[in-house]
């Protein structure tokens, strides 16, 4: 729905699905997920896409998230057909670009919060002290910089899922990706992690992109994009909340 | 990128420390079986060079009578006489010196104390061609052979027997029915194929003859080869000679031996390589079981942290990255490995060696060896457990329960 603006100074797109269908299985076992989707979000943008589960939404989480390519139509990325690179420029892609939050917190066990944090840019290569000052400042813009030596078992939930963002936006990601980040919280807990990624949105200009099921949750979001059986049933925009 | 790989595998290794320890224990078991089986194999076989050169260098010994063979009757042979040994030393050129030998068994005794032990009679180059060295004292001269003197040299373990501490020159000691004067003590060689070489007397050949043995017998003949010349041809020769001083016809048989020193100890020192080569491949059947020990805990790693493998590709870890930190993870645990059982090996190999008097070799090549071959077991059974890891769908692995 959206139309693209090449105006100075007006957004412009970050990603443009264009008629992306997926096909799982084969032959008679095919599966279609995603029947034709075309959606475009522009930089900056703080997008919820809802829908019931086997509506296609984690799919196309996955496509935008480069772990997955679409069976037919074109994705791009800041104008880069994804489609058409291979499993190590989308790997490349992800460390500098993308930064990802998930249901299940996904930190690595036994190991602290800061050398979880630091993990995206030890990938990157980036020297020791670079590496801790960013994890150290990560830490502090979720509110964690006293808990930068616990282990995830010494974590509540909602800490666990703050050192996760904290790990996804350390490196300055354009996009961030976050499916169902309040799945596994209390809705208090849910709340809090909303604000601090609508706060990241507002404060630091970082795309958001996220999946969830819970319609209280995607108030926080600035547009709301509804997937039902493979296709976008609806996308609009909410109007003033936060 | 390599220094960051390996700091991701080392903190992999250290959240796990039990598993990691249990992991290698197959690795440090193996490298240092390897080691200490060759170290002693080192040891055994210089304590067996040590104990032939204690006997003399370039020795042959000349006995009466063949050694039995199977089915052989014990031939009834001649002694030899003292002239034997001049005629070896006048005719055969190679042969530096020879000593004719006359020992046997009799009681010593000093004051209260007395001590069985061998008696031998023997001419000065005895000392010189079994490469013994005093202690104290001196060896018997010309005169005192030709005379025939009541004259002996003993060796340590008498000494021990009969003066304890004291110096036992000058003193006098009984030999059956004579008193005879210590003029010498001869310095230890120790023990030899399990033989205590110290526990010796020896008086000139004709004091032996006359006065203990009752006979001009001579038992046996100590032949050293001058340095440098042809034992074989030696061998021939001496051969030959005997034969014709002992008058057998030709197509007879030997009724005299000669064994080679050297000889006995080049086929010991070999005999002992190929047991410690073989001790040393069985040793390494046990590092090659330690790195199947390896990729089993790697494989089981890669299953149990499907997840984590996920995360580390969603958030942009190349597949190569992804093997490399795992099959660095396998290098460093074979490697940590190889080093404790290199340490542990050679602290064992000290203690071995000194309970079974061997001495301790510390062998560099074996040690460098065996490392480099636990390390390389690391990348060999590491290789496949990290491709598969790296192979891994993200989507699938961040799935993974």
């Amino acid at each position: 729905m959206s139309t693209d603006r090449t105006v100075a100074g007006s957004p412009r797109p970050l990603l443009e699905l264009r008629g992306v269908t997926k096909v799982y299985g084969q032959g008679r076992a095919a599966f279609p997920a995603l029947r034709g989707i075309d959606v475009t979000v522009q930089e900056g943008e703080f997008v919820a896409i809802m829908g019931p589960s086997g509506s296609g939404k984690s799919t196309v989480m996955n496509i935008l998230g480069c772990l997955d390519t679409p069976t037919t139509g074109s994705y791009l990325f800041r104008n880069t057909r994804v489609e058409l690179l291979s499993r190590r420029q989308r790997a490349l892609l992800r460390r500098h670009y993308l930064g990802f939050v998930f249901q299940g917190f996904n930190l690595l066990a036994r190991t602290s919060a800061i050398e979880n944090v630091e993990l995206p840019l030890l990938y990157r290569g980036e020297p020791f002290r670079q590496r801790r000052s960013s994890a150290r400042a990560a830490l502090a813009s979720v509110g964690l910089d006293a808990w930068e030596t616990h282990a995830p078992a010494e974590l509540s939930g909602g800490q666990q899922q703050r050192v996760a963002i904290a790990r996804a936006i350390v490196t300055h990601p354009a996009l961030l990706l976050a499916d169902e980040p309040t799945g596994n919280l209390d809705s208090q807990r849910g709340r809090e992690i909303m604000e601090l990624l609508a706060a990241l949105s507002r404060e630091q200009g970082i795309t958001v992109l996220l999946v969830t099921h819970e319609s209280e949750m995607a108030r926080y979001a600035k547009r709301v994009i509804h997937f039902v059986d493979g296709f976008v049933d609806s996308d609009h925009r909410n109007g003033g909340s936060a | 990128m390599l220094w960051n790989s390996l700091l991701l595998a080392v903190r992999a290794i250290r959240r796990n420390v039990l598993r990691s320890v249990l992991t290698i224990l197959g690795v440090v078991i193996g490298v240092s079986a390897v080691i200490i089986m060759v170290t002693l194999g080192d040891g055994a076989t210089q304590s067996v060079k040590d104990q032939i050169t204690s006997l003399g260098s370039n020795l042959l010994v000349v006995r009466p009578g063949q050694r039995l063979g199977p089915g052989r009757e014990p031939a009834r042979a001649p002694n030899f006489k003292a002239e034997d040994a001049e005629a070896i030393a006048s005719q055969i050129g190679s042969v530096a010196a020879v000593a004719p030998t006359a020992g046997i068994n009799v009681t010593v005794v000093y004051f209260a104390d007395n001590w069985s032990t061998n008696v031998t009679g023997s001419t000065s180059a005895y000392f010189t061609s079994g490469n013994w060295r005093l202690a104290s004292g001196r060896f018997f001269n010309d005169t005192e052979e030709r005379a025939g003197k009541a004259v002996c040299v003993i060796g340590e373990t008498v000494r021990k027997q009969l003066f304890g501490t004291q110096d036992p020159v000058g003193s006098e000691i009984r030999v059956k029915r004579f008193a005879c004067e210590v003029i010498g003590l001869l310095k230890s060689k120790g023990n030899s194929f399990g033989m205590d070489a110290d526990d010796i007397i020896v008086m000139p050949l004709r004091t032996v003859q006359r006065r203990v043995r009752g006979s001009d017998d001579v038992t046996g003949l100590q032949v050293s080869v001058k340095d440098g010349a042809s034992r074989t041809h030696t061998i021939d020769a001496i051969n030959a000679l005997m034969r014709e001083r002992r008058n057998i016809a030709e197509g007879e048989d030997d009724n005299f031996s000669l064994v080679d020193t050297k000889q006995i100890a080049e086929t010991l020192s070999s005999t002992i390589r190929v047991m410690t080569m073989l001790l040393g491949a069985v040793a390494a059947i046990s590092l090659l079981v330690g790195g199947i020990g390896i990729m089993n805990i790697m494989l089981v790693s890669v299953t149990e942290r499907t997840r984590e493998i996920g995360i580390r590709l969603a958030i942009g870890a190349l597949e190569h990255e992804v093997l490399m930190q795992f099959l660095i993870e396998a290098v460093a645990l074979a490697s940590f490995g190889g080093v404790i059982g290199m340490v542990a090996a050679n602290l064992i190999s000290v203690a071995a060696a000194d309970a079974i008097k061997v001495p301790f070799l510390f062998n560099p090549r074996i040690n460098v060896l065996s490392f480099v071959f636990a390390a390389l077991i690391g990348v060999i059974f590491g290789y496949f457990p990290a491709r598969r890891a790296a192979l891994l769908d993200p989507i699938e692995a961040l799935r993974y329960e």
